[in-house]
């Protein structure tokens, strides 16, 4: 059987990797020093996705990201490692969005998509470690939802046997198709990027990356549909203007405060960039920030 | 993440040599598969960044998986169950991720599947697969079979045989016996012909690395009553028909997750891979030439490894209030084993490249006749890989013992216990001046070329390049020492003794790498500063050496050789 999979990723920045200048001075993340990555739980569920095309051969997988152009780049990643294609969602009144709206934004590309079997997710993005975007998804799309999958242990007439990985244990459940599946970063690691896909598609490009390329460049690509990504905007996944961008999000961020955590043990640091990147190092290997 | 590629520019240095271009054209036909391969590049710069992006795969699963499992692989080692050899854990998923990633096959044609990478960025996989995993490397390594498969055997077998190491299936070369190991004219195992023209195998071999793989390459006794190499052919075993078991597997020092198998054929069905009676002299000479520019590349990555190792530890430890890299006694250790990294690095891509070089012309010669330019420049190149094989293999084997013993002496009592990964590199590295021929052998091959000039000749090419300015003094250095050498080969020929030629064979071989690697590190050092400090610690270190050597050589003479042969 040949299924229809859409995996949701999303671009974010390398918060494993913070180092002294991660936050502006205003308390915001800076972007501008953290390399934007592929977000780690959604590799996990393009996994799931990539082995379920394995088991049923004529499966497509579709990325589907909603971010600034440069998403493109996890598309392209995602391509390498096993995907067919992908759609980067992008546009002005798109940003800003809360959980709520963004939801809203992705389920109304699921539907363009349309004639899907089963959607895949990461559990949460490093960025916001909210988890509420998959399942919120699911709602709006009127969908039964899983989450906290570890893996996907069959997928036979019409339904999904899951196995979910719980705080106090395991935990295996069955859906009926389509639904949405959250994977947990406990789920198996995706696989590597393939030396072929990766040399045939790099240069596969969106619509606005094209429109940086030469003429040489666009012909090649023109000439070559593997090569053309998509992009959609709000209009064209029918997104109705208060329920998206700013408007659409309740979510407003008054103030944002450093956390000050109560001295228990003190820790004397000369004022050096080194001590300071190690200390930061210790953090985030014992999980107090990251 | 780590990524053994990118952290490790000296790589791409060696990548970006200028022969690149001619080389990568060749081997692409002038980029004319560009139209019927979708993953063909499309001129010199796209292949290049097909390499360096496949490169970057490579140096991620090896800095992760590979690397991550390196230890777990150490102490779970392979098993026998049922006569077949179940891989440790880790070496299973290290498989996985290289067959997924597609680094199978890197080196073959890609109308079988390959990706028909040149051999340079190939050994350069090797040499960063080498530092995440010694052992994991033979397993991975052992893909260059297919290239012996693709030169000797015919069209039907290439075509039935290639795509699937291409996908992943794993190879070995037989060619070990109890009674024959550094002499394969010795082999026993028998080959009998069969009516329908194939044939069965039957015998024991040993020390078969990988031995229960996919697609094994067997060298045999076709020829009844005959005792010599000459009687041996080149086979193919299909392990789906059955006939060859694992009887056991070696308990052995170092690269534990390689299998080393004990193997009984029993009325095995094989076929005759190129003609009869050249199995040995022609093929598996080949055979061996690859896998010795494969532990060439091996030896680099321990010595790579060995090195780091060291290096961080050294940064790290504490002794009498600072740093014990801040010892000079500790600084200078770090500083040569860096530069014997260093030369053994870059004779092992200048081989690499010669290797290239005339490959790519003996290939290009079965599709259509070179022209007389041509042919000259392969067998101009085919003299030199064979000149500089085993200069790599033998000497980049002894650099990364040396190293690999320094990384523990750096570690001190640390380092004598099982928590640090210098203690497993140190009995992983010791395998590589054995196997694949040992030092001695290397010598041996290597000698001709110290009595016929071949070394000479690479050596004044070398001289001939335009340096800058302030390099001068050093190069004048390598002038001498190479006049020193020339004086060392005269005394050593005049003497017309063969016994002393072999007794001396050994010092002179070392004197002509000594020369090539300062000269290679020279020319490195000229395109990339980089490499400046390694290129003086080397000929401070060569040419003592040589001096040493020479010294020797003047000294003792045939009659003297008499003292060494009571032993």
């Amino acid at each position: 059987m040949s299924l229809n999979i859409i995996v949701l990723a999303k671009q974010v920045p390398d918060t494993r990797n913070v180092g002294k200048d991660a936050m502006k001075e205003d308390g915001t993340i800076n972007r501008a020093v953290l390399p934007a990555i592929f977000n780690p739980e959604d590799l996990n569920a393009l996994e799931q996705a990539l082995r379920l095309k394995d088991a049923n051969p004529g499966s497509t997988v579709t990325l589907l990201t909603m971010g600034l152009p440069r998403a493109a780049e996890i598309i392209r990643e995602a391509i390498y490692r096993g995907a067919d294609t992908g759609i980067v969602l992008t546009d002005r009144v798109l940003g800003g969005a809360d959980t709520l709206a963004t939801s809203y934004s992705l389920a109304q590309a699921v539907k363009k998509i349309g004639n899907y079997d089963i959607i895949l997710g990461g559990r949460q993005a490093i960025d916001g470690d909210t988890a509420q975007v998959g399942p919120q998804i699911a709602e709006k799309l009127g969908l039964p939802q899983v989450t906290y999958a570890e893996e996907i242990l069959d997928l036979s007439n019409g339904h999904v046997t899951v196995k979910r990985r719980l705080e106090h244990g395991i935990e295996t459940v069955k859906a009926p198709l389509p639904c949405v599946v959250t994977v947990n970063g406990s789920a198996a690691e995706c696989r590597p990027r393939n030396a072929k896909r990766l040399m045939k598609y790099k240069y596969a490009v969106s619509p606005s990356e094209t429109a940086k390329l030469t003429d040489e460049q666009k012909a090649f690509v023109e000439a070559r549909p593997y090569l053309q990504l998509k992009e959609w905007g709000a209009a064209f996944v029918e997104a109705d203007p208060q329920q998206i961008g700013m408007p659409g999000s309740p979510t407003k961020v008054k103030n944002v405060e450093n956390v000050v955590f109560t001295a228990k043990e003190s820790l004397r640091l000369d004022n050096n960039d080194e001590q300071i990147e190690n200390l930061i190092k210790e953090l985030i290997t014992n999980h107090t920030i990251g | 993440m780590a990524n053994f590629y990118t952290d490790n520019p000296d790589l791409k240095h060696h990548l970006s040599h200028p022969l690149m271009e001619k080389i990568v054209a060749l081997k692409e036909r002038n980029y004319t598969q560009a139209e019927e391969f979708d993953y063909a590049p499309l001129n010199f710069e796209d292949a290049m960044d097909n390499y360096d992006k496949v490169l970057e795969v490579v140096g991620e699963i090896c800095g992760t998986t590979i690397a991550e499992n390196a230890e777990s692989v150490d102490h779970q080692g392979p098993r026998v169950e049922n006569n077949r050899v179940i891989y440790a854990d880790g070496t299973q998923q290290n498989l996985d991720a290289c067959r997924k990633a597609g680094l199978m096959g890197m080196s073959m044609p890609r109308r079988y599947g390959g990706l028909n990478f040149p051999i340079t960025p190939y050994i350069m996989a090797a040499d960063i697969v080498s530092r995440a995993d010694t052992g994991f490397e033979n397993l991975w390594g052992l893909q260059d079979c297919a290239e012996t498969l693709y030169e000797f055997g015919n069209d039907d077998q290439r075509e039935r045989y290639i795509p699937r190491v291409c996908a992943g299936e794993t190879m070995s070369m037989d060619l070990t016996e109890p009674d024959a190991g550094s002499d394969l004219q010795s082999v026993m195992l028998r080959a009998t012909e069969q009516p329908d023209g194939t044939w069965l195998l039957n015998g024991v071999k040993r020390f078969i690395t990988n031995g229960d793989s996919d697609i094994h390459l067997v060298l045999a006794r076709s020829e009844d009553g005959t005792k010599d190499g000459r009687g041996l052919s080149m086979f193919i075993y299909d392990k789906r028909n059955g006939g060859v078991d694992v009887r056991r597997i070696e308990n052995k020092m170092g690269i534990k997750g390689s299998p080393t198998c004990e193997l009984t054929y029993k009325n095995a069905k094989a076929e005759l891979c190129g003609s009869r009676r050249m199995g040995l002299i022609k093929y598996v000479m080949a055979l061996m030439n690859g896998a010795r520019l494969g532990i060439a590349a091996q030896s680099v990555g321990v010595s790579e490894i060995a090195y780091r190792e060291a290096l961080a530890y050294a940064r790290e430890r504490r002794q009498f209030g600072k740093a014990i890299i801040e010892f000079p006694a500790v600084s200078e250790m770090l500083s040569v084993m860096k530069a014997k990294l260093d030369a053994s690095r870059t004779l092992l891509y200048e081989c690499a490249r010669f290797v290239d070089m005339y490959k790519v012309y003996e290939d290009i010669a079965r599709e259509r006749s070179l022209n007389p330019e041509e042919r000259a420049e392969m067998k101009y190149y085919s003299k030199l890989a064979d000149a500089l094989t085993p200069l790599a293999k033998g000497l980049s084997s002894e650099y990364c013992n040396q190293n690999a013993y320094d990384s523990i002496q750096i570690h001190g009592g640390s380092g004598f216990m099982k928590d640090y990964a210098c203690e497993r590199v140190y009995r992983d590295a010791r395998i590589t001046s054995i196997y694949e021929g040992t030092t001695q052998l290397q010598v041996v091959a290597a000698i001709r070329h110290v009595t016929t000039g071949t070394y000479n000749t690479l050596i004044d090419s070398y001289a001939a390049r335009e340096i800058k300015p302030e390099f001068k003094s050093v190069k004048e250095r390598l002038e001498k020492m190479t006049r020193m050498y020339t004086t060392a080969v005269a005394k050593v020929g005049e003497t017309n003794d063969q016994a002393y030629t072999d007794f001396m064979a050994r010092r002179l071989v070392e004197m002509a790498g000594d020369i090539v690697m300062s000269y290679l590190l020279l020319d490195d050092a000229n395109r990339n500063d980089s490499f400046t400090a390694s290129l003086n610690v080397y000929v401070n270190l060569a040419e003592s050496e040589i001096c040493k050597h020479a010294d020797f050589i003047a000294k003792v003479t045939p009659a003297d050789m008499a003292f060494y042969q009571k032993a």
